[in-house]
């Protein structure tokens, strides 16, 4: 039975996938899907002698990862032109950041909302400054928009009513519940500019975002996409400094576990113990359907998340609200 | 999945698995003419499955699933199981497809032209291709047509023709019985039954055709036509389309082409005979000018 390594042995070694026969590529097509990753996968396999149907559906893929590009670039390009006027330089986030530095990470990626890290100081005025340039809340419920503003690391989501897009507005990596506070100073502070008013993170914080994302800001769905990030941050820039800087913001362990991850899914790492082996069952949990699998180890995980972002009897009022106004779980697919 | 069902409509391939046999059963039995996807590889997957283990047997309920999904699609009874595998491949179309621009349109064709029929629910696109198809049209689809960006050409989209409420009768009453599927009664859209398109029409179903006419019908008038602008014309397609914005600048180059180079007419018909008569009249004066 196939899962994600399927996808991971594929986006590792892509001369392999010539061995596959219809059933392996339908399940491979069906599992990058379901991962949000085939625009990664078709630029990986780009230039293979593919059998004409996957190469049809490949060249899809690409043509729409381009169009989303395209589309995530304008929506950066807005956010700097509502917040440059106002003195708030706009430093991209995840997908968005590596398609406008042009990094191997952002080749083919899905890129879903604008993720953008400003001082908190400011969240006020940006706040204010995208409400009236057509922005507006996406949570109409008044217990999420309080929670969002007194313990999130982030606005409730606000979506633009013409474009139809969101953007999350951070000031810092984690929640205000977490108990590790990462420097946003600093995040900000060495932040790069790679065109006028548009920044990323530096290389070293870029991977100490995504450690943080994949451990203590969610229940690692997605988790294959975030690691492949990692795992070609890493190509490209290499480790140097990493572990200092890693230490620096309180994510020394988090950061160190995201590469053994990385290493094991994608590159060449040929032993792991078995907590990693039970943190790459969580992510590979997904059927040659696209089909969520491992249900237990999947509610653990989401468990343990929301563990990490909160105190205990905070987290039961919040999964005990959560649960009454039936939306708590990991999502059935 | 337990029962799995493949099939070839038009370019694009499908893999429906579900839960239950039912379905499946229905799927091979009326897509019984049909090729299987190219290579042996799907480009859209469907899943129909139970929204918990024990509703496979009790009170059983078809959740409907696959590459894409909409959040809150409310499942079907097991009864209705075939128009839930039908929905699901048009949800994939709808919201995955990114090689053909797709007009929720009907399409029909005669000497390697197309005409497309396109208008709200109730306009009666499926059911005017569904009797044009047995006047010695070539049916190219009742859902979408396939406006290939590279080419300016119409791709074949032949599912099972969905016919609601009124139309069954209409179209029983001019084609054969074996033609139908099973009367899905009370479904969220109303009584709905399947035509099975002719051999022919599957079997020219990789041959594109020219956009010649586009029409805009509405039922319950009496019989009037009028001439749709380029730029009205634009804007009811945009509307129509499920993956215009997606495609982006291709889209818009492709739905430009189209309106441009397409005359389109809104036609208002009190029945469905005069709307044939109108239909043939004004394809026939058509023809004259080409």
């Amino acid at each position: 039975m196939n899962d994600g390594w399927l996808l991971a042995r594929a986006l590792r070694l892509p001369g392999q996938t010539l061995a596959l026969d219809a059933a392996g590529w339908t399940d491979l097509l069906a599992i990058a899907r379901a991962e949000q990753m085939i625009g990664t996968l078709a630029h990986r396999l780009n230039g293979l002698k593919l059998p004409s149907a996957v190469q049809r559906i490949l060249e899809d893929a690409r043509a729409s990862a381009d169009q989303g590009r395209s589309v995530a670039l304008w929506e950066a390009e807005v956010a700097r032109r509502v917040l440059t006027p106002i003195g708030v330089p706009v430093v991209l986030l995840k997908g968005t950041a590596f398609v406008a530095a042009g990094l191997r990470a952002g080749q083919g990626r899905s890129i879903g909302d604008l993720d953008i890290l400003v001082p908190r100081d400011d969240i006020d005025r940006v706040e204010a400054a995208l409400l009236a340039s057509g922005w507006e809340w996406v949570k109409p419920d008044p217990y999420d928009d309080a929670y969002y503003r007194r313990w999130m690391h982030e606005l409730p989501p606000l979506i633009h009513r013409d474009r139809d897009r969101m953007i999350d507005v951070h000031h810092t990596i984690l929640p205000l519940t977490a108990r590790i506070t990462p420097d946003a100073a600093a995040l900000l502070a060495d932040s790069v500019e790679i065109a006028p008013g548009l920044r990323t993170l530096s290389a070293n914080d870029m991977l100490v975002h995504a450690a943080a994302h994949l451990f203590a800001d969610g229940d690692l769905a997605g988790g294959m996409r975030n690691l492949w990030d990692v795992h070609c941050l890493v190509e490209e820039y290499g480790t140097e400094g990493l572990a200092a800087r890693a230490a620096h913001h309180g994510l020394a362990k988090e950061t160190a576990h995201a590469l053994r991850l990385a290493a094991a899914l994608y590159g060449e790492v040929a032993r792991i113990g078995l907590v990693d082996w039970l943190y790459l069952r969580r992510i590979t949990a997904r059927d040659g359907w696209g089909w969520p699998t491992r249900p237990v180890a999947r509610q653990a995980f989401y468990v343990r998340s929301h563990w990490l972002r909160m105190p205990p009897t905070m987290l039961a009022r919040h999964l005990w609200t959560k649960w009454r106004k039936g939306g708590a779980g990991p999502s059935a697919g | 999945m337990k029962h799995v069902f493949s099939v070839k409509i038009g370019p694009v391939g499908f893999r429906v698995g579900a839960d239950w046999r039912a379905p499946i059963a229905q799927l091979a039995d009326l897509y019984a003419g049909y090729p299987r996807p190219d290579d042996g590889v799907p480009d859209f997957t469907v899943r129909l499955f139970a929204a918990r283990p024990w509703r496979r047997f009790v009170r059983p309920a078809v959740m409907i699933g696959g590459d894409f999904v909409l959040p809150e699609a409310a499942p079907l009874p097991l009864a209705q199981g075939l128009l839930a595998a039908e929905m699901g491949m048009n949800l994939q179309m709808a919201l995955g497809q990114r090689r053909y621009l797709l007009l929720h349109a009907s399409a029909v064709e005669r000497d390697g032209r197309a005409l497309l029929m396109t208008g709200v629910s109730g306009a009666g696109k499926s059911t005017l291709a569904a009797l044009l198809s047995l006047r010695g049209w070539r049916l190219m689809g009742d859902e979408f047509a396939l406006l290939d960006p590279a080419t300016g050409l119409i791709h074949a989209f032949p599912r099972l023709v969905s016919l609601k409420n009124t139309a069954i009768g209409v179209v029983e009453r001019a084609a054969p019985e074996r033609r139908f599927g099973p009367l899905l009664a009370g479904t969220p859209k109303g009584d709905i039954r399947h035509l099975v398109p002719d051999a022919a029409a599957v079997a020219a179903m990789q041959v594109p055709a020219r956009p010649t006419l586009i029409l805009f019908p509405s039922f319950g008038f009496d019989p009037a036509q009028r001439e749709i602008s380029h730029s009205e014309a634009f804007v009811r397609l945009t509307q129509a389309s499920t993956n215009y914005v997606s495609l982006g600048e291709r889209g818009f180059a492709a739905l430009t082409g189209l309106v441009k180079n397409t005359p389109a007419l809104a036609i208002d018909y009190p029945d469905t005979d005069s709307a044939i008569a109108q239909v043939e009249a004004v394809w026939e004066a058509l023809g004259e000018k080409l």
